[in-house]
Parts: C-alpha cells; sequence; structure tokens
C-alpha cells in the first residue's frame, strides 16, 4: 500500500469518529425527556429573550437533522453558540481558559515523560534486580493516587505546612504562572506516571532479549550505544502510542486539578458549566477533548511509519 | 486507532512477583471495608450527620477517633458510612458493563462480519470519550447524583470488556471443540453459549475486577468536584470536597482521612484483580 493511500485511510477513518462524536455529542440533548427550551433554559427565567436566543442559536423550529448542521456548520466557522451564564460567545469564553489548561497538561506531560521514561529504563536495564521491583512497586502505589487526592496532599504539604508554594490561581506573567501551575501539574501527573512507566519497562525488556542487541553486544559496540541506538530507538513506537492515549485523560483530569487548585481553565469551566447549567459550554467543551485526543492519535498512527520504519513493512514485523 | 485494550495489555503486562501476603491483606482490606459498609450504623460511634458545635475541627482524642470536620461530624462515622456509596457505585458499573460487554463481545466476535466491523466503530467512537467525561456529560443531561453517572460509566466501560471477549471468543471459535460440537450437530448459539461463554468469562471476568478501581477514583472525583452524591451524604469524594474550606487553616484530617481511604481500596482492589488474572488468565492473548 502507498504512504498517500494509506495517509488518506487514516485521515478518512479519523473523520468519520469525529463526525460520529459530534453526533453523540449533539443529539446526547434528545435523551432528555420534554421540551427542549425548558431543558436549555432550566434554573432561569425563560423571559421571551433567552428563549428567542436559545430557540434562534439550535434553530429548535427546524427538524433535528437541520438543527445539527447549522450547529456543525456554526463550529466549522469556529462559532459555538452563546454561553447562558456569561452572556458571551461560548468560543470567546473558553479561549480565555484555554491557556491555563494547555500550560497545565504541558508541565503535567513533559513530567511524565520524563519521570516515566527514566524510572521505565531504570526497571528495565536492571531487570529482575531489586531496583526493578522497587521502581515497580513505586509506579503502582503513585497509579492509585488520583488527582483529587494528589491535590488536596500537595496543597496540605506544600502550600499550607511549608508554604513553599501558591495553592491557588495562575499568576501574572510566565515565570509567575510556571510556579503557580507546579503543585497543578505534579497532581495531575502523578497517577498517569505510571502509564509510561511501565511501557517503557515492558517495551526496553522486550528489544533487550532480541538476537540484534546480542549481535551489536558481540560485535562490541558499548553498552550506552547499544541502548540508545538499539533498545530505545526500537522501543519507541508503543511508548508513542501509549503517551497519545493519555491526551484525553489529562484533559479530563485537568478539570478535578483546577477544581482543587482554583484555576480558571477549560476543566473547572466545564464542571462550573454543568453546575450552573450552561449547556452550550458542555457540548463545546466535550467536543473538543473528544476531538483533541482523536486528532493526536490519528497524527501518531499516521507519524508512526516514519519514527518506526518497521511499523510501516506491516504489524508482523515486530 | 490505536486501541485501549493495548495500553490496558502493557499496563499490566510486567507483572510484580506478589507474595500471598499482599493478596491476603487487600482481600482482608476489602473485607474489612464491605463489613463497615454493610454494617455501617452498628459500627459507627457516631450518627454520621450529627453536627456537634462543642466538637469543631477536634483532632484525634479518644471521642473522636480521626477527628472532626468543620460542623464538629465524626470523621470516622462519616468514613465508615462513606463506603457505602463508594463500593456500591464502582460495583454496579463493573457489574453491568462485564455483563453487557460479555454479551456484545460474544456477538461480535463470534458472528464477525459486518456486525463486527459496526460494534466495532461504535467502539471506537465511545473509546474516544473518556469515562469521566461521559459521566460528567451525563450529570449536564441529567442532573447531579449518583444515578445518572452509574449508567453513563457502564456505557463508557463496557466496550473495553467487549474487546477483550471478542479476542478471546474469536479465538476460541478455531478450537477442536467448536469444530466437535458442529459436527454433533449442535446450533451455533448453542455451542456459543453454553461452551464458549463459560470458557472467557473467568478471564474477563478477572479483567473487570481491575475496572473496580479506576470507577471508584472517577466516582470520587466526580462528587469531590460536586456533581456526583451531594454534600450532607457521607461520602469520601464529597467529604474532601467540603474539607477543602479547612485545609487552607491547616485542619487536614476531614480530607485526609477520606483521601487515605479511596487510596488504600483502590490498591487493594488492584492487587486482587492482577493476582486474580495471574491466576485464571495467564496473561491476556492480544
Amino acid at each position: 500500500m502507498t504512504t498517500f493511500r494509506r495517509v488518506a485511510g487514516k485521515l478518512g477513518a479519523l473523520l468519520l469518529t469525529l463526525f460520529l462524536a459530534s453526533v453523540l455529542v449533539f443529539f446526547s440533548r434528545f435523551l432528555v425527556p420534554g421540551d427542549p427550551i425548558s431543558f436549555l433554559l432550566r434554573g432561569r427565567k425563560p423571559s421571551p429573550e433567552a428563549v428567542a436566543q436559545v430557540t434562534a442559536q439550535y434553530g429548535l423550529d427546524l427538524p433535528p437533522w437541520q438543527q445539527y448542521l447549522n450547529w456543525l456548520a456554526g463550529i466549522l466557522h469556529g462559532d459555538f453558540g452563546r454561553s447562558l451564564q456569561f452572556r458571551q460567545d461560548v468560543s470567546v469564553v473558553i479561549g480565555e481558559r484555554l491557556p491555563v489548561t494547555l500550560g497545565l497538561v504541558i508541565m503535567a506531560g513533559t513530567m511524565i515523560a520524563v519521570v516515566g521514561l527514566i524510572a521505565g529504563a531504570i526497571a528495565a536495564l536492571n531487570r529482575g534486580r531489586v531496583l526493578d521491583r522497587a521502581v515497580l512497586v513505586g509506579l503502582t502505589v503513585l497509579g492509585a493516587i488520583p488527582s483529587f487526592v494528589g491535590s488536596i496532599v500537595l496543597i496540605a504539604v506544600f502550600a499550607v505546612q511549608l508554604g513553599w508554594f501558591p495553592s491557588f490561581g495562575s499568576g501574572e506573567g510566565f515565570w509567575d504562572t510556571v510556579y503557580h501551575l507546579v503543585l497543578p501539574s505534579i497532581a495531575l501527573a502523578i497517577v498517569f506516571v505510571v502509564l509510561i512507566g511501565k511501557v517503557t519497562r515492558s517495551s526496553m525488556v522486550d528489544q533487550l532479549g532480541r538476537e540484534h542487541v546480542e549481535v551489536a553486544t558481540s560485535r562490541g559496540l558499548t553498552r550506552g550505544t547499544i541502548i540508545r541506538r538499539h533498545v530505545f530507538r526500537n522501543a519507541i513506537g508503543p511508548i508513542l502510542t501509549v503517551s497519545g492515549l493519555l491526551v484525553a485523560g489529562l484533559l479530563v483530569a485537568s478539570s478535578i486539578v483546577e477544581a482543587a487548585f482554583g484555576l480558571a481553565g477549560i476543566g473547572s469551566l466545564l464542571v462550573q458549566s454543568v453546575d450552573r447549567l450552561d449547556f452550550p459550554v458542555v457540548q463545546a467543551i466535550v467536543l473538543l477533548i473528544v476531538s483533541a485526543f482523536v486528532v493526536v492519535n490519528a497524527i501518531i498512527d499516521i507519524l508512526e511509519p516514519w519514527i518506526d520504519p518497521r511499523s510501516a513493512a506491516g504489524a508482523g514485523a515486530r | 486507532m490505536t486501541t485501549p485494550t493495548m495500553a490496558v495489555k502493557v499496563l499490566r503486562a510486567p507483572r510484580v512477583r506478589r507474595g500471598n501476603i499482599s493478596f491476603n491483606l487487600s482481600l482482608a482490606v476489602l473485607a474489612v471495608m464491605t463489613l463497615a459498609a454493610v454494617f455501617a450504623p452498628l459500627i459507627a460511634p457516631y450518627d454520621p450527620d450529627a453536627v456537634d458545635f462543642a466538637a469543631i475541627y477536634s483532632g484525634p482524642t479518644p471521642a473522636h477517633w480521626l477527628g472532626t470536620d468543620a460542623l464538629g461530624r465524626d470523621t470516622l462515622s462519616r468514613m465508615i458510612f462513606g463506603a457505602r456509596t463508594a463500593l456500591l457505585g464502582p460495583l454496579l458499573v463493573v457489574v453491568s458493563s462485564t455483563i453487557v460487554g460479555i454479551l456484545l463481545g460474544l456477538l461480535a466476535g463470534w458472528r464477525g462480519g459486518w456486525i463486527d466491523s459496526v460494534l466495532g466503530r461504535i467502539f471506537d467512537v465511545i473509546f474516544a470519550f473518556p469515562a469521566l467525561l461521559i459521566a460528567i456529560m451525563a450529570v449536564a443531561l441529567f442532573g447531579k447524583g449518583l444515578v445518572a453517572p452509574v449508567i453513563a460509566m457502564s456505557i463508557a466501560y463496557a466496550p473495553f470488556v467487549a474487546r477483550l471477549t471478542r479476542t478471546l471468543v474469536a479465538s476460541e471459535r478455531s478450537r477442536p471443540y467448536v469444530a466437535a460440537y458442529r459436527v454433533q450437530g449442535f446450533s451455533g448459539g448453542w455451542i456459543a453459549l453454553r461452551r464458549v461463554l463459560p470458557n472467557v468469562t473467568p478471564i474477563v471476568g478477572a479483567q473487570s475486577t481491575l475496572n473496580f478501581g479506576y470507577v471508584l477514583a472517577e466516582l470520587a472525583a466526580l462528587s469531590f468536584l460536586g456533581l456526583g452524591v451531594q454534600a450532607p451524604t457521607a461520602d469520601w469524594g464529597a467529604m474532601i470536597n467540603e474539607a477543602q474550606a479547612g485545609l487552607m487553616g491547616g485542619y487536614f484530617l476531614p480530607a485526609i482521612v477520606p483521601a487515605m481511604a479511596v487510596v488504600i481500596v483502590v490498591v487493594a482492589v488492584n492487587v486482587i484483580g492482577e493476582e486474580l488474572s495471574d491466576r485464571i488468565g495467564g496473561g491476556i492473548p492480544a
């Protein structure tokens, strides 16, 4: 199969998944029994203006499929409708809060990658020894600490008791923001380190037992070269795949961390919007998170043959 | 799409050789928690909702072993009562997602063809929605509480079970015993339900045990966010949510106690689940 056909096929699958996800997000509203206006305006006074606005936004007087198409067309033009709680465009509300969440996810992702890769490599290179076991037990324990537990323990110890880090808000300016995001990103990273750590370990252990490593050793290459060029390079495929799967988890779990640390990101916005019955914002954020997840995984999937040329030849090459 | 089952496989691949000590200890922890949940009114020293303004933020004392919260409610009693929702929610999710998942997986793996492709495509879409996100969406649609999230998370977890079942059933289908029943004239449906299903159920069941810990943490997170079990009810997630204000004042106990309860139960369930998978499955075919 040519590269072009392969990429086109993957892109087609990506578009189909995105389309189906948008259908689920849009039509979920129809699962709620009763009249859509009273659902969308729950807890608010159904003033004529509000009714008119919601009716216009969703095109409630049109048949459902046309409502969906209008909604989708709007989103493709960056128009996610209007927020009921802020009386602003949803895209503006989300845009204001996106940087905090992205910063949080990037910092947590970096921590996960660094700690996970190092821990996994240490365990793999010492497989069967005490150090290997210690790392695995450590990873398992970290994997049992949900973000909200991590958040409150970090706040208690490092913010309240020691006073080293702030426990609220996201600060001003670049370095202050980074400083404010240290504890939140650790809280977010903790539970996910185990995934990268274990996949790194098993993937490297798999490679270490291969004949090509034996050949490289017999040819007199140094251990460092073998590990870098022959073990780690071959082990990177599964690690990347698992990293892609982390994206959705990180974005959703950021809502917990943002709530705990009083950060104004899209995660806390999602929770707040559910709480204040602001359905347009909920729909937009859910769709964004799902799309980010699907797109990132598709990119990893498409790039794989360039990162790991063996996978282009077919799955059996491994 | 990459398959999350692969991540699950990888996550569980390198097993720490555990002695029976940690397994038995975990069983004991879970048994104690279950008993505490069932017999909460008999065990708890206080009414979990009894407010005592004379004992606000009491530290650990003989009267209150684990102290009290901002309203003077006994933390130990609330933790014991909190075990009820903490264990019931995941139990419902694991049981219903396992039943639905096994049936769908059996259908996909046994029939193959277009049914398999259509189900596979549907699973791919559901995999794109993290369980906690589906639960939050369900709350947005149907209101706060535990009912909508439990149903939503059952739907979120069923595809994981279904995909594993499908793989197992597909490899089982080509085994000689299936052909032997075929030759003897047994119907396909009978073989699938009465012979193949019992063969794959223990392996799938052991794997499902591992979902319990994730679901428990996710439902507790939902209550922590104020979207699940609501405030006056003693629930671990809701307790941590309420205790956040006191955290700033240096009153850690009301938050740390339910937090540790979550971690301890999750570790115990994971140890049990991995041990069961080891004993029954001996690894997952992929």
